[in-house]
């Protein structure tokens, strides 16, 4: 345990120590005012002029236009797929649901998927569709990221930056180079990447074991690093192939946390207050290891209902224990639950270990963390929806001590509370009204895996994973009927912008105020007290919102675990 | 909110938003996905394959000429002069009617878990069933402790390695099936073992595919133990 203890601590810390590297790199992407050749040749080939300035709504504008374009891109090359050539195991192009739920998925940065990847998807797909809506969906969130914090430190409201540099530039001087090196690292320790479709092996006991390839170090970099999480794989960062080490595991860990971090400094940097950025930075880290802890003591007791068969669980040199359904022996109990509570933080939705076998309290950590959806949270989003909460908390606040809100020197007044509260409303009535609308469906049944309350807790997760913008899934719950397809790939679109744009508005019209002077009465947002009160208003609020359906779910089913029923 | 000018309107009067945003767009959609869909895997799949082929291709194991799976997945053995795997969810078609899906361990072709809740009866089964025959097939009594790995199914159905303990305690058995001293098999599982990466990540493991390849090498079944 001591030695479990000692690698969060290790990996956390290099976590930490990253956020300034990349917070400072960040903070000159966007800022810096010169353009390299390859950007100005790109703005030349889309015909852009990179000093146009963009208020608010123009900003949002291009990021849907572009972000509708991308997406229809992708749905077309999954809908041809077996028309082009190069796959030798002819797999069949997606059905037109299928592939609306897919290009949806990965353009929102949810990653859901309701295919197999290596039964449904050519080399080519992969690449050209999966691993070109997985790189722009996460330049998408960066920029607007970008876009957003300069809004809120600008002082005019035309101008919140230029949408077309911001993502050009996060491509080419941010994802692209890290990709490209990581791919490399992953290649050595035993990814694949390579064009060819399968090699089939003749096993010692001979039998035939086909084995599926492709470029997978690859598609597994801007998974992680973009926070995406889709799989190349039916069984994603699970399957050796796309996660053959423990260090490939800790590098994924690592990515996925990379950006949604280093953007508080970044934040901080931008608004001239680097203690503001520390601020939110205590806030993710706060939340995100009191999650972990509850995960990995959950996961590291084990199940106790296999006790009495005499299965030994117990943590020893020569054997990790715990609860192993749906686990790898290479990663452990530590490594899986750092993943998992990773992955659902940053809303990756990429798993190493199958959610849907975690013991209760392990399932509802992710849960609740894509409820939430602002521990860490997924690239630029993250640091978006933890600004709505701190907007949220200053108006609680400032109604309390019966002041004037106000955040970064603006005043926070009826408009942009009614921006604030619609992305706050958005999150919850996607999750809990699509999952009422499926449990009124008779046919919801047939597609559980489980029943009881770990059936129900299947088609929550779905709609939480869906409009989060997770992806991952308490994966036996089969997804692939017209009807889930439909309404998960609709809470991704609400999930995704019903929060982004109105939170982009925000940033406009904060934008246009008067800056205030600090005076007696303000709250400062930058102390520790502050991160108390945010971390305090995160949790009532999505306590008294989701503490119903969590425990119809994994609560109950948690003390059912203790008393030994079964199902 | 009635006293405030509309602030967007007051800039932009006339334009619409999406002024010139046709070619642009369009545009955008081919280049990137030629940039980060086609021209990053490829640069990454050449350079790749110029610095480590071995993995790029698969870490394929070639024995006699012949392919015999990969490193980096596992295998299902049965037999008793071979070190078993875990239960593994995976299925394959049915080779006599294709139509129809079989349970077909380690099939690489079809990653599967069981995706089964701690409370669910199948899964409860399921391993209370592996344990009996774990403990038999290896001359454990009843009631002997046998370890969480060798009865849980993995994540992928693939996973190449068990835990030492769950080794050790298979040693027997596959020393006995082969006539050789239990402390050849053991030296064998210690050779095949692998420590935490930097002495730091993950858990301490024995790759089965590849201690059976050593078991082979240094311990032929012989024909007539067959």
């Amino acid at each position: 345990m001591g030695y479990d203890i000692n690698q969060f601590i290790v990996i956390l810390a290099i976590m930490a120590g990253l956020v300034f590297v990349l917070g400072k790199w960040m903070t000159h992407l966007f800022t810096a005012p010169a353009h390299n050749v390859l950007e100005r040749g790109t703005y030349r080939i889309l015909g852009v002029d990179p000093a146009e300035p963009m208020s608010w709504k123009r900003y949002g504008a291009v990021l849907l236009l572009s972000n509708a374009a991308m997406m229809l891109l992708g749905y077309l090359i999954l809908r041809v797929q077996d028309f082009l050539p190069g796959d030798t195991l002819a797999r069949a192009a997606q059905t037109p649901d299928l592939a609306f739920n897919t290009a949806a998925s990965f353009t929102t940065n949810t990653n859901w998927q309701a295919y197999s990847g290596e039964t449904s998807l050519s080399n080519f797909s992969q690449m050209a569709a999966i691993t070109f809506l997985m790189a722009i969906s996460a330049a998408t969130g960066i920029a607007a990221a970008g876009g957003f914090i300069r809004g809120l430190s600008s002082k005019s409201s035309a101008d919140i930056g230029n949408y077309w540099v911001d993502f050009t530039r996060v491509l080419y001087r941010l994802l692209l180079p890290l990709c490209f090196v990581m791919a490399l690292v992953y290649v050595w320790q035993g990814m694949p990447q390579t064009l060819t479709a399968d090699a089939v092996a003749t096993t010692l006991e001979g039998a035939r074991q086909q084995l599926i390839l492709g470029p997978v170090a690859s598609f597994e970099t801007i998974k992680h690093i973009g926070t995406n999480g889709g799989g190349f794989f039916g069984m994603n960062a699970a399957h050796p192939f796309e996660n053959p080490t423990p260090l490939t595991n800790t590098l994924h860990i690592l990515s996925m946390l990379l950006i949604p971090s280093a953007l508080t400094y970044t934040f901080g940097s931008m608004i001239a207050n680097r203690k503001q950025g520390w601020a939110f930075f205590a806030a993710f880290f706060v939340m995100f290891v009191g999650f972990l802890t509850l995960v990995y003591g959950s996961e590291h007791s084990g199940n106790p209902m296999l006790a009495s068969m005499g299965v030994d669980q117990a943590q020893t040199a020569t054997l990790g224990g715990g609860n192993m359904e749906g686990k790898e022996v290479r990663f452990g109990i530590a490594q899986s639950s750092l993943f998992v509570t990773t992955t659902t933080a940053a809303t990756t939705g990429s798993v190493d270990s199958m959610h849907a076998s975690l013991t209760p309290l392990g399932g509802f950590v992710p849960l609740a963390q894509m409820m939430l959806n602002n521990v860490f949270g997924g690239d630029g989003v993250g640091l978006i929806n933890l600004v709505t909460y701190a907007i949220l908390t200053v108006f609680l606040v400032g109604m309390m001590i019966g002041r004037t809100p106000e955040f970064l020197g603006k005043k926070i007044e009826a408009r942009e509370m009614k921006f604030v509260m619609l992305a706050v409303l958005a999150h919850p009535l996607s999750i809990l009204g699509f999952t009422a609308l499926a449990c009124l469906m008779p046919s919801t049944l047939a597609s559980l895996a489980n029943t009881g309350p770990h059936g129900f807790s299947e088609v929550l997760y779905a709609y939480t994973s869906g409009t989060a913008n997770n992806g991952s899934a308490f994966a036996g719950f089969n997804a692939n009927t017209p009807f889930f397809n439909t309404t998960i790939g609709l809470a991704m679109l609400v999930g995704r912008y019903f929060t982004l744009l109105p939170m982009l508005a925000v940033a406009g019209v904060l934008a246009a105020k008067a800056t205030v002077p600090a005076g007696p009465g303000t709250l400062s947002t930058a102390t520790p007290l502050f991160t108390a009160l945010l971390v305090f208003v995160v949790l009532v609020v999505g306590g008294l919102t989701f503490l119903p359906a969590l425990a119809l779910g994994p609560i109950v089913e948690h003390l059912m675990m203790l008393s030994g029923t079964t199902f | 909110m009635r006293n405030e000018p509309s602030l967007d309107a007051a800039h932009q009067p006339t334009q619409s938003v999406f002024k010139g945003l046709g070619r642009p767009v369009l545009v955008s959609a081919v280049f990137f996905m030629a940039v980060t869909g086609l021209a990053y895997p490829l640069a990454t799949t050449g350079v790749a394959n110029l610095i480590f082929p071995d993995q790029a291709k698969g870490s394929l194991i070639v024995r006699d000429g012949k392919t015999v799976g990969s490193r980096q997945i596992g295998q299902h053995f049965t037999s008793a002069e071979y070190f078993h795997p875990r239960p593994s969810m995976t299925s394959g078609p049915d080779p006599r009617d294709p139509s129809k899906t079989v349970d077909q361990p380690y099939n690489a072709g079809a990653s599967a878990a069981s995706n089964q809740a701690v409370i669910s009866k199948k899964l409860l089964t399921a391993v209370a069933e592996r344990v009996a025959a774990y403990q038999q097939e290896n001359g454990l009594g009843t009631g002997a402790p046998v370890p969480v790995d060798a009865v849980t199914a993995s994540a992928s159905g693939l996973d190449p390695h068990i835990s030492i303990a769950n080794a050790r305690i298979q040693a027997a058995r596959v020393a006995q099936a082969r006539g050789v001293p239990v402390d050849t098999v053991l030296k064998l599982v210690g050779q095949n073992t692998s420590s935490p990466q930097f002495g730091l990540l993950g858990d301490p493991r024995v790759n089965v595919l590849e201690l059976n390849l050593a078991l082979d090498a240094a311990a032929p079944v012989r024909p007539a133990a067959q």
